[in-house]
């Protein structure tokens, strides 16, 4: 194994400090026994404790990981519509028009997407709350999942549709037997980006909710306002371990299914 | 072993031919894929299409399948016109190049699946699978996804999942072209005793002609979306219709010449490489210096450094290159005026020193029925 030299052991620290320093000193934070958020007196979990306690912070949670199941859930199917759409139908008219449209909306700042929103909102006279939050989320995690699934087609070798079609198998059996199996992992990864690109919104949510209807972020970021407590630290810190459970529990998933997978080709070369 | 040889259905004016393809024309916007084909193809047959990349050759296959619809034209299998039924209800089956095996079904449920969609009892389905998992010898690999097989293994499950439902017809597009040579050659063998066994009618698309000429019945030659020529291996090699046939099939030698008469054993041929007229047994209604082709294979030029008695064919030429093949050597003569020929000569004798060598005056010669005397 390579030594680091110094400088790169210098940079790489600096590197991840730069990205991690703002998070660890959150979490250190979090268990502080001191009201005081910069002020340390001593380790304590009392906040995770007063955390449980706190119903507005409880609700805000509820809804939003409500918002996030729905919105991902019809994103992930609206997605996979646009992405097979996309990589199938070759070229049809006005398909640059088309795939301009469902990219937009990742470019497009959140202020305006929120803003257009509102105004569309109060134009249809629609009473503003969980349902706007969520047709908001979904408007703009659609395109993400139509990525992901257009790029996991294009590797797809569409001969297994045909292969189906001529064993006797209906379009619409071999799209829900063949096909959906095959991009699922996509289906899915594409539904855990639009459901963590809901939980953390907080600028469209902002523009589209109503009275009671309140985000974790939205809250996280009105309770900030007044000032940063350690309860919103412990909320934090449990928002980041979520997160981090996740991306490794992903990871570790992706790697096995990877070593298994060179394993079996491996089994399947010495059979020749 | 092989029936083929007393099998000659589309010579007998009695037989029904089984899959009728009548004037179909295919196009994709502009371009002609296929143009104005008809080819009659009788039960039993293997029959091969071949032809180079780009000839229409797939697409045929495809509409066949029914993935695509001819322009015009129609197709009819077993007396039925079937042109616009959708590939989910003929009763055709197609093994794919690529194989297509389903990667997330085990090689059980790969072999099984055409038969669940026709609702076939389950217990019924488990049978049939381990009879066809018997046949292509895969009775180990039943529970394996396709991700853990080698390619040989893959082939036979795509080729058992096509078969299982007996198709009036099996489609092979180039079912051979991801294995190695060796196990090219022994799977060609097993295919042609599987289609005897099973009685299904074969229809492979290939670009390698040697597969061609060993697996099938009879070959369709194609070259720009219509058929060159349909005949048996044999007669595709020795008699082509064309020089394109000619060279497509094997190594030929052209000589280009004009037609001079009929003359002592058939016609006679002028040509500027020969001082003599070239002679054949052929006989040609054509007019008198019409442009003509003989066309010689490689192995029917004899090669000899004294003027070769017997036949009124002689060329003289130097010796420009030897390959050594093994079970016979190849000489690359050239003729005075530069031409290059072939001859391949079996090497009967086992002899480290050769009598014919680099750079010996040689001639050529062959038999006035060796050649054949082509007009295209």
């Amino acid at each position: 194994m390579k030594q680091f030299s110094r400088f790169n052991l210098i940079s790489l620290l600096l590197g991840f400090s730069f990205l991690y320093l703002p998070i660890i000193i959150l979490i250190i934070f979090s268990f502080n026994e001191s009201k005081l958020v910069t002020v340390w007196g001593g380790w304590s979990t009392k906040w995770y404790a007063e955390l449980l306690q706190n119903q507005g912070i409880k609700d805000a949670a509820w809804v939003t990981l409500k918002v996030a199941f729905i919105s991902a859930s019809v994103a992930a199917v609206l997605g996979t519509i646009a992405g097979m759409t996309l990589s199938r139908f070759g070229r049809f008219r006005g398909r640059t028009l088309f795939s301009g449209m469902i990219y937009a909306p990742m470019v497009m700042p959140d202020v305006i997407i929120g803003l257009s929103l509102l105004l569309m909102f109060v134009a249809l006279a629609v009473d503003r709350g969980i349902a706007t939050i969520t047709i908001a989320h979904i408007t703009f995690s659609l395109c993400y999942v139509a990525v992901v699934v257009q790029s996991r087609l294009s590797s797809f070798d569409d001969s297994i549709e045909e292969a189906a079609l001529d064993l006797g198998c209906t379009p619409a059996k071999t799209f829900l037997f063949i096909t959906l199996p095959v991009i699922f992992p996509a289906v899915i990864s594409g539904w855990l980006l639009a459901f963590t690109l809901s939980l953390d919104d907080l600028v469209i949510a902002s523009f589209t909710s109503g009275p009671g209807s309140t985000t974790l972020p939205m809250k996280i970021y009105s309770q900030v306002r007044l000032g940063v407590t350690p309860e919103i630290n412990a909320v934090s810190t449990i928002l980041v371990g979520l997160v981090a459970c996740g991306v490794l529990l992903a990871s570790y998933i992706n790697r096995r299914q990877a070593k298994q997978r060179q394993a079996d080709e491996q089994m399947a070369a010495q059979a020749d | 072993m092989h029936e083929n040889k007393e099998f000659y259905p589309w010579l007998d004016a009695k037989q029904k031919p089984y899959i009728q393809i009548e004037r179909v024309t295919k196009k994709f916007g502009d371009f002609v894929a296929i143009d104005n084909l008809s080819l009659d193809i009788y039960r039993n047959e293997f029959f091969a299409l071949l032809g180079p990349s780009g000839c229409g050759k797939t697409t045929l296959l495809r509409m066949l399948a029914g993935f695509e619809k001819p322009t015009e034209g129609r197709i009819l299998l077993d007396g039925e016109d079937v042109s616009s039924v959708p590939p989910h209800q003929r009763l055709v089956n197609m093994m794919f190049q690529s194989y297509a095996l389903f990667p997330h079904m085990t090689v059980e449920k790969n072999i099984g699946f055409g038969l669940k969609q026709d609702k076939v009892p389950a217990a019924q389905i488990k049978k049939r699978v381990d009879d066809m998992l018997e046949l292509v010898q895969l009775g180990q690999f039943a529970r394996r996804k396709p991700h853990q097989l080698s390619g040989g293994q893959r082939q036979r499950v795509a080729l058992a999942r096509s078969l299982i439902k007996q198709p009036k017809l099996l489609l092979l597009d180039e079912p051979l072209g991801a294995l190695d040579k060796k196990l090219r050659e022994q799977t060609q063998f097993e295919l042609m005793n599987l289609q005897e066994e099973l009685g299904i009618t074969f229809m492979i698309v290939t670009h390698d002609q040697e597969e061609a000429m060993t697996v099938s019945s009879r070959i369709g030659l194609m070259i720009n979306g219509d058929l060159e020529q349909v005949a048996t291996p044999s007669e595709l090699y020795e008699t082509p219709k064309s020089r394109f046939v000619a060279e497509f099939i094997g190594d030929v030698n052209l000589l280009e010449g004009r037609y001079d008469g009929s003359g002592e054993f058939g016609l006679t041929m002028v040509c500027k490489e020969s001082d003599s007229a070239i002679q054949s047994t052929q006989r040609l209604d054509v007019a008198h210096g019409t442009t003509i082709w003989a066309a010689i294979r490689p192995e029917k030029l004899e090669i000899s450094k004294q003027r070769p008695e017997g036949t009124p064919n002689v060329l003289k030429g130097k010796v420009w290159d030897i390959g050594y093949g093994g079970s016979f050597s190849t000489y690359h003569v050239h003729l005075p005026n530069g031409k290059a020929m072939t001859a391949v000569r079996a090497n009967r004798e086992r002899s480290l020193e050769k009598s014919i060598t680099w750079e010996d005056d040689v001639y050529l010669s062959w038999a006035p029925k060796s050649a054949v005397i082509l007009t295209d």
